[in-house]
């Protein structure tokens, strides 16, 4: 069990950085408590794997400290943290059963056979993987060989965490959400701090509790999948999270009022003080599912022109055409969708501002 | 569509065919027809059916040979395999040495077959070879592959591992670059020692490339030629006088093209089943069946 903390954490692969671009990671700050279910979400390239790769040790960063319960573990290798892996692609050893994959760890480790052998008895129970534990590994399915993986890292008594490297990609996707299933199940049975990085948003909101956005080798937000939804702290966030993401307009504002080239948006005061108090380039920020769509004039509704409908069966996207900018609505199947111009409510409990791509609080 | 139509396709073969049947088949059928009849002189032969054959298998110096052969082709197989991997773990992974390694390794294989058996002639020879005259006059040990079977066949092996390793060691390296990292990774977070790493991933890993390594090192070594023949011309006495020496002494030398026709076959169907056996042996190792 720990708590895994890590501190001023900066990694660059490049021997003698210098700029900023050259780090990987930039200063990341991040604690995951004991037993939580964590997910780690941003775009290829954004530094999540090499975050990873530090928590696990297998690399050490250039700068700042990882520690677990408090000690610091930055310059302890792999074999000594008590962490384990599950890579993108099943990582087996070929030659061995099911059985010797799973007791490989605890061997090296030079634990005496009978313990070895009830150990991995009881992890392949979990795992299922009881009914072909005397099988080749190299012969199994996907899925299987996954489990495999991750099986090695539960069979050791002492691991704290483990980590998931995008670890459903080369599962199918019927199976895919079967094992997310099985995931949450173990994660529950054996109270393991679990960290889970991933690209797809729809993985890391049903697997996790708490999910760190990662955008250029920086955390920008952590929370819940909730708090990510509705109160995004960064521009990225809302791009990046929900789909369709966030709409962005940018704006000035005059009074409680946003200018949108010509068209006037209706903020809460608040949010309008601090706007105009935070100055900096401005936008405007709403998530299509909370963007009104009526077909007639009213108050604080603004003209836009119907460009596009997508129906999605349960759900429609459509699109519109605000002051030459365009906009993503989402509306539910029974609300009818207005021809050609529609008059745009932002309800202002919805409508975020943000300022240089943070969001004004 | 009728089946029959679709028989033109076998125009697209003939080339194919045509070039293997020059290459292989003609070639082949005219040994198998020097083997069965005793050429007396052009245009005057007798058919003899099996009796060529029957004289060959019960040939004592064949068998000899053969034996010397398969001795050559065990040892070849023993230290260059180990010894190429070893050099493919010990070159480095990236930066400026990995082509300084590569080009430096791979030179002896650029090196014409004869050439290379003039080059371990003179370097050996005992009056003014480096190592010969070294080994001689400097160290104060006697020798000489010219007279002394066991430095003849010491030079052979020595020659060959030169000249071979090099493509074992660069086929090991291609098979363990080909290694993704995570393998690594997963071996260390499992506590992993380095003996444990290569048994279990790197070695099981090379599988592939090592099978074709050691099945052509054998099949090349069994039918090594130009070397020793430059080196020692299959002496002294007949100590390095291995099969290929031998048949083209019979065939070429002696010009019995009967008796050499019936040894090449023999030869041919040797290294045929034994290349057939390995594979199918290491294909199994590989699974991890019982051989």
């Amino acid at each position: 069990m720990a708590r895994i903390e890590l501190s001023e954490i900066a990694h660059s692969y490049v021997p003698r950085p210098g700029e900023e671009s050259e780090y990987a990671l930039k200063k990341i700050n991040n604690v995951w408590e004991d037993g939580a279910a964590c997910a780690l979400l941003g775009p290829s390239g954004c530094g999540k794997t090499t975050l990873l790769n530090i928590v696990s040790g297998l690399l050490t960063p250039s700068r700042g400290r990882v520690l677990f319960d408090g000690r610091d573990v930055t310059t302890l290798r792999a074999e000594k943290r008590n962490i384990a892996q599950v890579f993108q692609f099943p990582v087996l050893y070929d030659t061995m059963s099911v059985y010797d994959n799973l007791a490989f760890p605890l061997r090296n480790r030079g634990i005496n056979e009978t313990r070895v052998r009830d150990r991995v008895l009881e992890i392949a129970e979990v795992l299922e993987l009881t009914s072909f534990i005397g099988k080749r590994a190299a012969g199994l399915a996907a899925d299987a060989k996954q489990k495999i993986s991750l099986g090695r890292g539960l069979v050791r008594s002492d691991v704290a965490a483990i980590l998931f490297d995008e670890p459903l990609t080369v599962i199918d996707p019927q199976l895919k959400w079967h094992l997310r299933r099985k995931l949450k199940e173990i994660h529950e049975k054996l109270k393991l701090t679990f960290i889970y990085v991933t690209h797809d948003q729809m993985e890391a909101l049903t697997f996790a509790d708490q999910v760190a956005v990662m955008y250029e080798g920086e955390i920008v937000q952590v929370g819940s999948p909730q708090d990510l939804f509705e109160n995004p702290e960064h521009r990225f966030v809302g791009y990046f999270i929900g789909s369709p993401g966030m709409n962005f307009l940018e704006c000035t504002i005059d009074g409680k009022v946003a200018h949108v080239d010509g068209a006037d948006i209706r903020l809460d005061e608040k949010t309008a003080a601090k706007g105009l108090e935070a100055g900096g380039k401005l936008e405007l920020g709403i998530r299509p599912m909370y963007l009104e769509v009526h077909g007639k004039p009213g108050e604080n509704r603004v003209e836009a022109g119907v460009r596009m409908v997508e129906d999605l069966g349960s759900y429609k996207i459509v699109t519109l055409r605000l002051a030459g900018r365009t906009l993503k609505a989402s509306l539910s199947d029974d609300q009818p969708v207005p021809e050609k111009r529609a008059w745009l409510h932002f309800p202002p409990k919805w409508t975020r501002l943000f300022a240089d791509g943070w969001r004004i609080k | 569509m009728e089946k029959w139509s679709n028989n033109k396709a076998w125009l697209l073969v003939l080339p194919v065919f045509v070039i293997v049947a020059f290459s292989a088949i003609i070639p082949l059928m005219t040994v198998i027809n020097y083997s069965v009849q005793d050429i007396l002189a052009p245009g005057q032969k007798v058919f003899v059916g099996t009796e060529w054959y029957r004289e060959m298998l019960g040939d004592y110096r064949l068998h000899e040979a053969l034996w010397r052969q398969f001795l050559f082709s065990g040892l070849v197989l023993l230290i260059e395999m180990p010894l190429g991997i070893l050099i493919a773990l010990a070159m480095p992974k990236k930066g400026w040495g990995v082509s300084v390694c590569l080009v430096t390794i791979a030179l002896p294989l650029l090196i014409p077959w004869n050439t290379i058996g003039t080059i371990w002639f003179i370097f050996t020879r005992p009056d003014i070879g480096l190592l010969g005259a070294g080994m001689n006059n400097w160290l104060g040990i006697a020798f000489d592959h010219t007279a002394n079977p066991l430095d003849a066949w010491i030079t052979v092996m020595m020659m060959e591992v030169w000249h071979w390793t090099p493509l074992v060691a660069l086929l090991a390296y291609a098979g363990l670059r080909a290694i993704p990292e995570a393998y690594y990774q997963a071996a260390r977070i499992d506590g992993a020692s380095a003996w444990s790493t290569f048994l279990f991933i790197q070695l099981p890993k090379m599988r592939g490339v090592l099978t074709i390594a050691f099945l052509l090192r054998f099949m090349d070594s069994f039918l090594i030629y130009a070397e020793p023949f430059v080196l020692t011309g299959g002496g002294p006495g007949n100590s390095t006088t291995f099969l290929s020496i031998y048949l083209v002494k019979i065939a070429l030398l002696q010009f019995d093209l009967g008796p050499g026709g019936a040894f090449s076959l023999i030869y041919f169907v040797i290294v045929l089943l034994f290349s057939f056996i390995f594979y199918q042996a290491l294909q199994r190792v590989g699974k991890g069946e019982k051989v």
